[in-house]
This record gives structure tokens, C-alpha cells and sequence, in this order.
């Protein structure tokens, strides 16, 4: 019974998902008779070939664009963050424990609160429309938490072994560079992993601060393959649907990290 | 996440006490240490903590340039766009401040229940962990891809959920595209995407629960209910609480699947204010307005997190 339960809102759930593949890999004839009729089925790609290549807004270059922003916004904040976090957790000094707060609270800002004064700060740049502002953003943006969790993480780390490399002379980024960093790998992992989702994900920052129909990023163009008269639904789920496989991929190779990073708040 | 949702972000351990290397250090070293911080505040303080500053200090201002203290606020915040009272009269919309409200009070109760019962269901259930797969999937769906997903799940002609309730002899249409339904679609929509991040951290939240607990109550003959009430549930206070204030602020900047599914329409009937400020500051040119309402949600968004800042704090000392 219970059983039974469990599978029924695992099929509740899946439902979207499914609609959603089922019309991607089929012709609009089919869908608009509803996706859940099979009386005739054909599968095709054609509608995954059209988003790719979609004349107005290609997903295929917005997948090589998101890339572009996603991966130097990983690395940027996770050695940053990763740096001063060690800093927090090691070093003593006037202040610390408030400014770390301070950092800490900026984690509950909505992007609303700097939207305005950042496209300001980047026409003053003449970083609008490019890459580089936005990786830069999303990496400030990223600091907050991944410098929470690093911390977190470099605490619990015995302190002996550093104190013995002190001794023995070791300075502190050679303790921090051959000695602590290799034991944080699986933090690294954790919030690498949360850092490229969130910055793969990501809507707003994108919109506000992209617009060249050449640059804009996989998100941004999924929007924009609905179509002009009708919407195309086949070619709107392939573009969805290609999206998405990135987080997916990456969740399924990462899962163990990803899920270590989500439940932290509850979790030793 | 966030996707959009990403503000305070779910992660990261309990603050164990942090411990210091112990003095002896040269002055010399102790300077170089500087640059450990300098590459993450140069950041925060350029892209962060300015535009901040710079975005509560609009919100004082006319677009003249002129001081104006609250006087923007008292003007913004009675606009019909944030609250509309002759909403209780007419019906939708009732503005995007009342919209944001409705949304929370529905789906966290809902979140928090679904989210509870699922990770206690599962735990039990043989393949469990399959099911939560699929159930996760919600949660690295791009908000972006879940607003597309759930435009077609409510479509008129091709959406499924239409089609099921057409069963019932509820006439069929597009459910985002009527005023009295849109908000309440994008709602049930919200809560398949969100409630995997609630099973989740109760599901790590059961496992911190040891097995001698439930089998004491067993042996003193204790119903499975009454287990759930009396042991389950008080046991899983402190992962509540995380719980209700990410959902809260969650749900408090909901931006994008309003975006995509419905731009906050039709005639504004699912606006929110998430998605009124990018309006005032991006369609409208109106950055003093754009500016409270930001700085409007930030301190709603303080305020709420507030306790578990306390929480935190708590396991620092």
C-alpha cells in the first residue's frame, strides 16, 4: 500500500518532465492531439536539430556561451572565497567574527538589491554586454556562501599537522597550498559543483546585463524559441531539454557532493 | 536554487568553533596574510556591497536627484501594481506585494508537509531512493526550464492538466492565462519545483534520528502516528526551521518561472514584486522606484533570516 503510495508521486512528479520529453521527440501534429496519446507515434529528432540550430536564437552557440561564463565563474569565487576562507578559519584578528557575519548576512540579499547599480557600474566599464562583467558579477555574487562553507569545512580540519608545518618553518600558503587544500578537495568538489549550477541556472544576472542576440546564454534563448505565430512546442521542449542535460549530467557525476553542499544546514 | 533562488544559499556544515594558530607569528607574515582576504573583499565590496549601499540610497531619492527620504516609499508601495485593494472587490490582481503573500502562505505550509511525509514515505519504501531522484529532478531543472515546463503542463490545447480536469467537466484553458487561475497555476507549479529541496534536508534530517529512539517507542507499544507526532517531528525542529526560511525567501524572490510562464500577466493578475522591480528598473526606466522595491524585499528577507542567523551564531559561542 505504501508502496503504491511512493510510486504514485513518483509518477505525479515525473509527469511534466515526461510531457516534456514526449514533445520534444515528437512531430507538433502529435503533440497538439495530446502528448499522452499513443494511436500514432513517431519519434523524430527534428526537433532537437531545429533548436539547435534555431535561426533566431540557436541553442547550440547559447550552450558554448553559458560555458564560457559558467566555468571561469566556478573558479574564480571557489579560490577566492576558498583563500579568505582559510583566512576566517586560521587567522585572529580585530574584527574577524563581524566582518565574517557581515559576509555571512549578504548571502540573504535578493540580486534585485543590485541589479540597477551594477548595469551602471558596468556601462562606466564598458563591461555591458560582455562575458567578463558577468563572470565577475557571478563571481562576487558566489563569494558569500562558498566562503561560509569553506570555512565551515576548514574548521573541522585537525590543526596539528598546520601547527607542525609551522614549526618546522612552512609559511602560510605553503601550508595552505600543499597541506590543507589537498584534505579540502571533497569542499572544493561541493561547492565547485553548487557554484556551476547556480551560474549555469541563472536568469536574471544574464538578462540584465547580456542583450546582443550573438551573446546571449542558453537560458536566455530558451525563451525565445517559442515561435512567432503559434508555439512550436516540439522545438521550445528539445531547446529545454538541452539545457537541462547539463545540470543533469553533472548532478548524476557529482551527486554525492551536490547533495553534501544542499544538506550542510543540517548536517555535520 | 537558484537557481533565482539562490540567495541564502541551502549548504554548508554548522559553524564548528573556529580555532587559531597560536601566536609567535613575525610581523612580517602577519602582514602577507592580508592578501589571503584582499581577492574575495576587492569583489564583495565592488559588486556587492557598493551596488547595495548605492541601491538603498536611490530609494531615498526623486528621480530629480532630490531627497526625499520615505516619501518614495509611501508613493511606491501604495502603487497598484504592488497592492491593489480593489482586488477583494473585483478579484485578481490584488498587486504583487498581496500575490507574493498568497504564494508564501499557500506553499510553505504545503512545502514543509510534502516535503516531511515524503522523506519519512521513502525512507521505508523498498527503491526509495529511485523516487527521489525523479522527485530531485525539480531541483536542477533551471528555474527558466521549469517556467517553459509548466506553460505547457497548463496549456489549453496541449497541456495535460487542463486535459485531466476536462475529465472532470472543467471546462478546458490555458490555466496561466486566465486572471483567477495564473497565480494559483504558477503556485502548484512552485511547489513540484521546490518541495525535492524540502524532502532532501529532512530525509539527511532522519538519518541524524538513531535507530534506539524509534525502537524504544516501538516497544512501548507506541502507534506509528503517534511515533511521527511525538518523536519524528519535535526530533526535526532545528531542520524545520532551515526549511521554512529558505522556502520563505524562496519563495519572497520568485522570479523567474513568473517570467517566462506568464511576464506576471495576464493584466498583472501573477505579478510579484521580484518581477516588478526588474519592470520599474528595466522596462520603465524608473530606478528610484526599482529601488524600494528591492530595498523593500531585502528587509523583508533580513528579517526573516534573522533566527536562523541567531542559530548560527548560537553554535559559534
Amino acid at each position: 500500500m505504501l508502496h503504491l503510495v511512493a510510486w504514485l508521486i513518483a509518477l505525479i512528479w515525473l509527469i511534466p518532465f515526461l510531457g516534456v520529453f514526449m514533445a520534444s521527440i515528437r512531430p507538433l501534429s502529435e503533440i497538439s492531439r495530446g502528448w499522452w496519446r499513443f494511436d500514432s507515434f513517431t519519434p523524430t529528432l527534428k526537433n532537437y536539430v531545429g533548436a539547435w540550430n534555431h535561426p533566431a536564437a540557436p541553442i547550440s552557440r547559447g550552450m558554448i556561451n553559458s560555458l564560457r561564463v559558467a566555468v571561469p565563474a566556478t573558479i574564480l569565487p571557489v579560490l577566492a572565497a576558498s583563500v579568505a576562507a582559510y583566512g576566517f578559519a586560521r587567522f585572529s584578528f580585530r574584527g574577524r567574527d563581524f566582518l565574517f557575519m557581515l559576509i555571512v548576512a549578504l548571502m540573504t540579499l535578493p540580486q534585485q538589491m543590485i541589479a540597477v547599480p551594477l548595469f551602471r557600474i558596468m556601462n562606466k566599464l564598458g563591461a555591458v554586454d560582455s562575458y567578463t562583467g558577468l563572470m565577475v558579477v557571478h563571481s562576487a555574487w558566489g563569494i558569500p556562501w562558498i566562503l561560509y562553507f569553506m570555512r565551515n569545512y576548514f574548521s573541522t580540519l585537525p590543526i596539528e599537522i598546520e601547527e607542525a608545518a609551522k614549526v618546522d618553518g612552512a609559511s602560510d600558503w605553503r601550508i595552505f597550498l600543499q597541506i590543507v587544500m589537498p584534505m579540502a578537495l571533497p569542499a572544493v568538489a561541493s561547492s565547485s559543483v553548487l557554484q556551476f549550477m547556480w551560474v549555469w541556472s541563472d536568469f536574471f544576472l544574464a538578462l540584465i546585463l547580456i542583450y546582443s542576440p550573438t551573446k546571449l546564454l542558453a537560458t536566455q534563448r530558451v525563451p525565445l524559441l517559442r515561435g512567432v505565430y503559434h508555439v512550436d512546442w516540439g522545438v521550445l521542449a528539445a531547446g529545454s531539454i538541452i539545457v537541462m542535460t547539463v545540470p543533469i549530467i553533472v548532478f548524476a557525476l557529482m551527486q554525492r557532493y551536490y547533495i553534501r553542499g544542499m544538506v550542510g544546514w543540517v548536517s555535520k | 536554487m537558484r537557481n533565482d533562488g539562490r540567495l541564502l544559499r541551502p549548504g554548508a556544515p554548522q559553524v564548528p568553533v573556529s580555532r587559531t594558530c597560536p601566536g609567535g607569528d613575525s610581523v612580517g607574515q602577519t602582514r602577507g596574510r592580508i592578501f589571503f582576504f584582499l581577492p574575495a573583499l576587492i569583489l564583495l565590496a565592488t559588486f556587492v556591497v557598493y551596488p547595495v549601499i548605492n541601491t538603498v540610497w536611490l530609494s531615498f531619492q526623486t528621480p530629480e536627484g532630490e531627497f526625499a527620504f520615505f516619501k518614495n516609499y509611501v508613493r511606491i508601495l501604495s502603487e497598484p501594481e504592488i497592492v491593489d485593494l480593489r482586488g477583494f472587490k473585483r478579484g485578481f490582481p490584488y498587486g504583487a506585494l498581496i500575490h507574493n503573500i498568497i504564494w508564501i502562505v499557500i506553499h510553505l505550509p504545503l512545502t514543509v508537509m510534502l516535503g516531511l511525509i515524503l522523506a519519512v514515505i521513502l525512507r521505508d519504501v523498498k527503491g526509495g531512493a529511485v523516487i527521489k531522484s525523479i522527485i530531485f529532478l525539480g531541483m536542477v531543472t533551471p528555474m527558466v526550464v521549469g517556467g517553459i515546463i509548466l506553460r505547457f503542463l497548463f496549456d489549453g490545447s496541449v497541456g495535460i492538466l487542463p486535459s485531466f480536469l476536462s475529465l472532470f467537466g472543467v471546462a478546458k484553458r490555458t490555466l496561466t492565462a486566465h486572471p483567477d487561475t495564473a497565480l494559483f497555476a504558477l503556485i502548484l507549479g512552485s511547489l513540484w519545483l521546490w518541495t525535492p529541496f524540502s524532502m532532501v534536508l529532512y530525509s539527511a534530517g532522519l538519518e541524524t534520528i538513531p535507530d534506539y529512539v524509534y525502537e524504544a517507542a516501538v516497544i512501548d507499544g507506541a502507534s506509528p502516528l503517534r511515533i511521527f507526532f511525538m518523536i519524528t517531528v519535535p526530533l526535526l525542529k532545528p531542520v524545520t526551521g532551515v526549511v521554512v526560511t529558505m522556502t520563505f525567501l524562496w519563495v519572497l524572490k520568485i522570479f523567474d518561472i513568473v517570467y517566462v510562464a506568464t511576464m506576471g500577466g495576464p493584466g498583472g493578475s501573477s505579478n510579484v514584486l521580484a518581477l516588478q522591480m526588474y519592470m520599474y528598473a528595466f522596462r520603465e526606466f524608473n530606478a528610484n522606484a526599482a529601488a524600494v522595491v528591492a530595498t523593500f524585499l531585502m528587509l523583508i528577507a533580513l528579517v526573516v533570516s534573522i533566527p536562523t542567523f541567531r542559530a548560527l551564531r548560537g553554535d559559534e559561542s
